[in-house]
């Protein structure tokens, strides 16, 4: 009908202007800002760093979103609290191997030690989601899975808060990962490194295995046609489960890389990462797993860098507080100008 | 009416006489929610045999397939392979039992090159090596071999219904089960297929050929079954089918 259609331009000129004028705004801030000189060149450096830092456990983090999408075409809003898990069990596991004297012992084997237990855990966890949550649910319509993954996540949370308290718990400090590092021009703290390095070496890992091997070959079957995959010979429920184990994994090991960089463990810690790195996801188009790394990395420095860049030149006192609002504008953005995404196929449903 | 008479006693007269058929289904009865889309389907084919189900657009035939590959469950009724039981089986089971299912409307993983697609045909046989298998496939469609490392989804339609086939062939099966290979292709390419299905039958894989183009499938096969809404209406040598006054008037575009 052509009043609908006329309506429809209208909300989408709307969206335009708005977009536009959030990026002209951006722009502008940033003139100023840079004219004005005020931040330092290592200033802006490090600023980088951290958001790569960030934005390689977003990464991690979005992975999970995106692969369980890619295969039931589903959100699983409580992936956040699987990191929030991963992160918890890395404090557990720390602190036990801090008393134990092994931090100061053995420092590298602890480390790994915390990695693994927090990878394990979280894995556990998200199995049992898909196994309790979602599965017998499968078919149902869409709204259906969304409402029991906010019960599932409220779950979690509230299980965490029960057993742990809802108070801010510090992270015993890892001082093998204290100093920095000099490359060059680049200077990076010695955690900042780890956190890259391990956040790169998963991905690299994954991608090899969703491309080289007979499962990530399954994987990738399964997503394009559940049915004919079936008829192939794959048992797609085992692959539904191996896809929620992998997203697991890489949350879990999302969270102790994120404690290494706060020290501190809280119950509702999973919320704003989680939705974060489903911005993340949707931003480097959802489904697509070299989308979600590169949506990370962008949050990540967007939200370190934005701030001080968009907003310092127009005198905001303390810009670093709207750093959350700077991501979630990302997500605005990319839903005006780019629904499918920096890597997504236009959608075909 | 004299259809009935035909529907009653299917097969028997053609059926190959040596012990258990390779493959029987006995009164398949297969719900879509609550419409009734197979009424009792009971068919047998033979070892080494290209057996055709020919029938208009809506009548059962992927239905009747679906049903063996396990991939749509009959809610009554029996899908014996060489004499066993297998409906109740997952789908993902009955592939390494030696059925193989190339479905309707080619269905190849669009985002995979052909080689993976070809992997993906053996899955089922674990740890077993492949190269020969895709050697043969690619002396079978030629035209494979040269687009190894190309996306499926970027081929053309006969392209892809040709990858269909050899990823179907890549499971080893006793029996193949092909829906609608011509469809959409040119009369060239409909022949080709054809022959490429008469060729893989004489290696000695039984076939199971649903089509609409029934004149082509009748050429080809030894034997066939007509399907209407959900019965099998007759069940013949494929010659006295080709030759049979209503299958020419209905189906053969014969006035
Ligand atoms: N997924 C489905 N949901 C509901 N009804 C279906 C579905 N698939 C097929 N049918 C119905 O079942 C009947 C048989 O369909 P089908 O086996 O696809 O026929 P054919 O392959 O002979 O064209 C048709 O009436 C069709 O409408
Ligand atoms: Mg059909």
């Amino acid at each position: 009908m052509p009043g609908r259609r006329i309506r429809l331009n209208f909300v989408n000129l709307f969206l335009w202007l708005l977009g536009g004028g959030l990026l002209a705004f951006a722009a502008y801030g940033s003139f100023l800002t840079l004219i004005e000189g005020r931040i330092q060149p290592n200033q802006w450096q490090n600023l980088i760093v951290a958001g790569v830092a960030l934005g390689s456990v977003y990464a991690l983090i979005a992975l999970g979103y995106t692969l369980v999408y890619g295969i039931l075409f589903m959100i699983n809003f409580a992936h956040g609290e699987v990191f929030m898990w991963g992160a918890f069990t890395a404090f557990f596991a720390a602190t036990a191997l801090n008393d134990a004297g092994m931090m100061a012992s053995n420092p590298v084997l602890a480390f790994f030690l915390v990695l693994a237990t927090s990878m394990l855990v979280s894995m556990v966890v998200a199995i049992m989601l898909e196994r309790i949550a979602y599965r017998p649910l499968r078919g149902a319509p869409r709204l259906v899975p969304l409402i029991t993954a906010i019960g599932a996540s409220l779950f979690l949370q509230y299980t965490a808060r029960g057993f742990y308290g809802s108070g801010v718990r510090a992270y015993p400090d890892y001082t093998i990962f204290d100093g920095t590092i000099s490359l060059g021009f680049l200077s990076l703290s010695v955690k900042q490194a780890v956190v890259i390095l391990a956040a790169v070496g998963l991905m690299v890992g994954l991608y090899l295995f969703i491309n080289r091997t007979r499962t990530g070959r399954a994987m990738r079957a399964v997503s394009e046609d559940k049915d004919v995959a079936a008829m192939m010979g794959i048992n797609v429920d085992r692959i539904i489960v191996t896809t929620f184990a992998i997203g697991g994994l890489l949350a879990g090991a999302a969270g102790i890389l994120y404690t290494l960089i706060f020290n501190q463990v809280l119950f509702f810690m999973g919320f704003l990462p989680g939705i974060k790195a489903f911005t993340a996801a949707v931003l480097g188009g959802i489904g697509n797993v070299i989308g979600a790394a590169l949506g990370g990395l962008i949050l990540g420095v967007v939200e370190q860098l934005g701030p001080n860049l968009f907003l310092s030149g127009y005198g905001v006192p303390s810009p670093n507080q709207l750093k959350d609002v700077i991501a979630f504008s990302v997500l605005v953005l990319v839903l005006i100008f780019r629904p499918s995404g920096l890597l997504g196929r236009k959608e075909n449903t | 009416m004299t259809q009935a008479e035909t529907a009653t006693a299917p097969a028997t007269v053609n059926e190959p006489t040596n012990g258990t058929p390779l493959l029987e289904l006995r009164d398949l009865h297969v719900y879509y929610g609550n419409i009734e889309a197979l009424k009792g389907v009971s068919m047998t084919v033979g070892e080494g045999e290209i057996v055709t189900l020919i029938g208009s657009n809506g009548a059962g035939k992927s239905t009747t397939l679906r049903a063996i590959s396990g991939t749509h469950k009959p809610r009554s009724g029996a899908v014996m392979l060489e004499g066993r039981d297998i409906h109740h089986l997952p789908a993902h089971e009955i592939v390494s039992l030696g059925i193989a299912h190339s479905p309707e409307g080619r269905k190849v993983f669009s985002r995979m090159t052909v080689y993976e697609n070809l992997q993906m045909g053996a899955f089922s046989r674990k740890g077993e090596k492949i190269e020969p298998d895709v050697a043969r496939v690619f002396d079978l469609f030629p035209r494979l071999k040269e687009r190894r490392t190309q996306k499926a989804g970027t081929m053309s339609g006969g392209e892809q219904q040709m990858l269909a086939m050899g990823r179907a062939l890549m499971a080893h099966p006793k029996i193949l089960l092909l829906d609608e290979p011509s469809m959409g292709l040119s009369p060239i390419l409909t022949e080709q297929i054809f022959n490429i299905i008469r060729e893989i039958n004489g290696q000695g894989t039984t076939v199971l050929l649903v089509e609409q183009n029934a004149l082509m499938a009748l050429n080809a096969a030894h034997r066939g079954y007509v399907i209407q809404t959900g019965k099998i209406l007759l069940a013949d040598t494929a010659k006295n089918l080709a030759a049979n006054e209503q299958v020419r008037q209905a189906y053969l575009g014969e006035i």
